[in-house]
């Protein structure tokens, strides 16, 4: 078990990390999930041990490891860039951790082998990193982190070099991977979608400091106030500031959203709504959804599916439909909220009955 | 703006090619239209940049010729071309301001300082640097640069056309969103005739009205995104195209039926595949419905994405991907069907339609 007690960093003044806490079990991937500069690898530095706390404390199963230098921890990792010793052999390249480690030939020929096997690249161990695609290095990297047989392995936006559909094929092997090692993985994105896709948990981050740690999906549902929901949606989450007069809240042209019953004693007051780009629709979703007009500002299409940009007052959303819409830029079209499934957020951004599923 | 005609465009790089792997780019023969929004997509070493550096004046092709406006510019410099580009990394003058930087392009052209500063405020402001006008370009963000050098390649509207080379890498999802539906606004607006290199299908997708999808050093398909997503002409864009990509069946064809293992497919038109070797269907995971009846898959893993799930299930031995929507439950034991107006069928892996012996 790996826990961050209370850690924050401070670099020249600057705070880089605010009292993160954090606990992570064996077996288990956990996403750190920000925009850049959102402290993603900041974190993972004082994981590693490459970094020191100025406050706080990092403790790995029971045992207090603050100022153990990455040396002395047995630690893997993986970064954007591919790194891989260039003159030698994907082969060697993959054992070179357990040679360092003073492993026996048998022994490395049984790891080496069970990992190029794991990352399919049984074919390629007798070739050089540079005579290999972006994706080969990769997996060659991902591999020599897999036979040094840390207990803590960190990915620092992995596949973020790679090729789209590369990207594709390795994140989808990667849970299984994990899974096989029993380590504690710790991945690092820009992209939620990506979060999705790995599943286990997640951590949302802003500005150095953790705003929600979950399983993922859950974190995605339920986002407990309105930075890790935007944090966690792309397309970006939609959001209006409105207010709330008895049991609706008013848009402005006068339409009425009902407040869920859930949170229906909330007090008349200004409020942020927020709702994801799917759960804005062209057809009625059911009795109680409610119409609005908005404004076409752009439509992009994605061979299936729409993202149509709306003007609506002040904001700005994306609605995404099935289908090939084809919108003129400032036509006015007529779109659907269903009120099951807005979020709803106070004043200081906090989520007002938070642990309510949506409806989805 | 100008109309950009690719005649007999091939390249090697290497001396005396003769077999077609001995060229990266195999032979173009394209039109960009004035005004028209191009994207070139494909995986790495597809050969895309390759073309785009030709457009560009920074590689001359071993063979063919280029012609912008039906003038030969085969032999004319960037310069000569009157090209603006954007790179995957920022260009820019670290030492001048962002606003400095935005002008040069315009104040080197001679341009009136009136008509500079007017531009540069709009591109400014489409950026979203305004607060960071007068800042040195040196201290600011990756991103932050990323967008100078899109604005300084907007900056102009005397350019012959605007090429991208994967502009938006570098670039937090957020932020992504915004500048795409942006360049779309100012295509729509001022008409430049825009060519866009990315291996993202999203990025290529919503900013093109045609696509032309390279592999091996070959264009496989141009179409709109509609045409890539309903009818890909090769199973490389089938698979390509869409997440996941579409699922590439081993079958057997006798008249309107195909055979799948023990299974008969009804399909929507007789193909002329018989005799043709390698036969394969081809169906996106949009197009499989999930239910009581059809044909009984064994369920994998069902993977939740949020906006909907992706079923993961083996039929007649074959792995297989389908879309499940957000409200929708997987029964017990699953069955499914293929909606015939989501099958293609290929033969050698390029699509055939229902008229005998003829590729489509």
């Amino acid at each position: 078990m790996l826990e961050l007690r209370n850690v924050s960093r401070t670099v020249g003044g600057a705070d880089h990390i605010r009292d993160v806490s954090l606990t992570l079990q064996h077996g288990s991937l956990n996403v750190l999930l920000g925009p850049t500069l959102s402290g993603k690898t900041s974190i993972m530095r004082l994981m590693a041990g490459l970094d020191k706390p100025t406050s706080g404390s990092v403790w790995f199963d029971g045992v207090d490891v603050t100022g153990v230098p990455v040396q002395k921890r047995n630690v893997a990792m993986v970064y954007q860039q591919f790194i891989n010793y260039p003159a030698m052999t994907v082969y060697e390249n993959i054992a070179s951790p357990l040679r360092v480690a003073g492993a026996d030939a048998a022994k490395i020929d049984r790891e080496v082998r069970q990992a190029a096997s794991l990352l399919n690249l049984t074919p390629f161990l007798e070739r050089t990193p540079l005579n290999l695609s972006g994706g080969q290095q990769q997996r060659t990297a991902l591999a020599r982190a897999i036979v040094k047989n840390a207990k803590l392995v960190l990915l620092d936006e992995p596949l973020a070099n790679l090729d789209y559909k590369l990207r594709e094929e390795l994140r989808a092997e990667l849970p299984r991977i994990f899974a096989a090692t029993g380590a504690i993985f710790v991945y690092a994105t820009t992209e939620p979608h990506e979060a999705l896709l790995l599943g286990g948990n997640t951590a949302t981050l802003s500005q150095g400091a953790v705003t929600q740690f979950g399983a993922t999906i859950e974190v995605f549902r339920k986002p407990q106030d309105l930075i890790t929901a935007r944090t966690f949606s792309d397309p970006p989450l939609n959001t209006i500031a409105l207010d709330k007069a008895g049991k609706d809240f008013v848009l402005e042209g006068g339409v009425r959203i009902p407040v869920p019953a859930e949170i229906g004693g909330i007090p008349d007051a200004n409020y942020t709504i927020g709702f994801h780009p799917h759960h804005l629709s062209l057809k009625r979703p059911n009795a109680q959804a409610v119409a609005v007009s908005a404004k076409v500002l752009v439509t992009e299409i994605t061979g299936s599916e729409s993202f149509v940009h709306l003007a609506f007052a002040d904001a700005r959303w994306v609605m995404l439909a099935h289908g090939i819409l084809t919108f003129e830029p400032d036509e006015m079209v007529e779109v659907f909220i269903d009120p099951r499934n807005i979020l709803v957020f106070d004043g200081f951004g906090n989520a007002l009955g938070a642990d309510r599923r949506l409806a989805a | 703006m100008a109309r950009i005609d690719l005649d007999h465009v091939r390249h090697a790089y290497g001396p005396n090619p003769s077999r077609p792997e001995d060229f990266a780019l195999r032979e173009v023969n394209q039109v960009f239209e004035d005004g028209g929004a191009y994207a070139l997509l494909g995986p790495s070493g597809c050969g895309k940049t390759t073309l785009l550096n030709i457009i560009s004046g920074l590689l001359h092709p071993s063979h063919g010729r280029l012609l912008f406006n039906g003038d030969d510019a085969t032999e004319l410099s960037t310069q000569g071309r009157n090209i603006a580009q954007v790179f995957q990394f920022p260009v820019i003058y670290d030492t001048m301001t962002v606003y400095d930087n935005l002008a040069f392009p315009l104040r080197n052209r001679g341009v009136a300082e009136p008509d500079v500063d007017r531009k540069v405020r709009e591109i400014i402001k489409m950026i979203d640097l305004e607060d960071w006008s007068k800042r040195k370009a040196r201290g600011l963000t990756a991103d932050q640069k990323q967008k100078i050098s899109l604005g300084r390649g907007l900056v102009r509207s005397d350019v012959n056309a605007i090429l991208f080379d994967e502009p938006l890498t570098v670039i937090d999802p957020h932020m992504k969103w915004v500048l795409r539906s942006q360049l779309k606004q100012l295509h729509r607006q001022f008409g430049y005739t825009m060519v866009y290199v990315t291996h993202d299908q999203t990025e290529a997708l919503t900013f093109a009205d045609t696509v032309v999808v390279m592999h091996d050093g070959q264009i496989v398909q141009i179409g709109t995104p509609a045409e890539l997503f309903e009818r890909p002409k090769h199973t490389f864009v089938g698979y390509f195209i869409g997440s996941p990509g579409m699922n590439v069946l081993p079958v057997t064809v006798e008249g309107r039926k195909a055979r799948l293992g023990e299974q008969t497919i009804e399909l929507p038109v007789a193909p002329s595949a018989e005799g043709q070797g390698k036969v394969e269907l081809g169906i996106r995971p949009e197009y499989i419905r999930i239910g009581a009846l059809g044909m009984p898959v064994k369920v994998r893993k069902v993977e939740d994405i949020g906006r909907h799930k992706v079923l993961r299930a083996s039929l007649e031995g074959q792995e297989i991907a389908a879309i499940v929507g957000e409200d929708e439950s997987i029964p017990e034991n699953p069955r499914v069907r293929f909606d015939p107006a989501g099958i293609n069928i290929y033969a050698n892996s390029w699509r055939v339609d229902g008229e005998p012996g003829r590729r489509v």
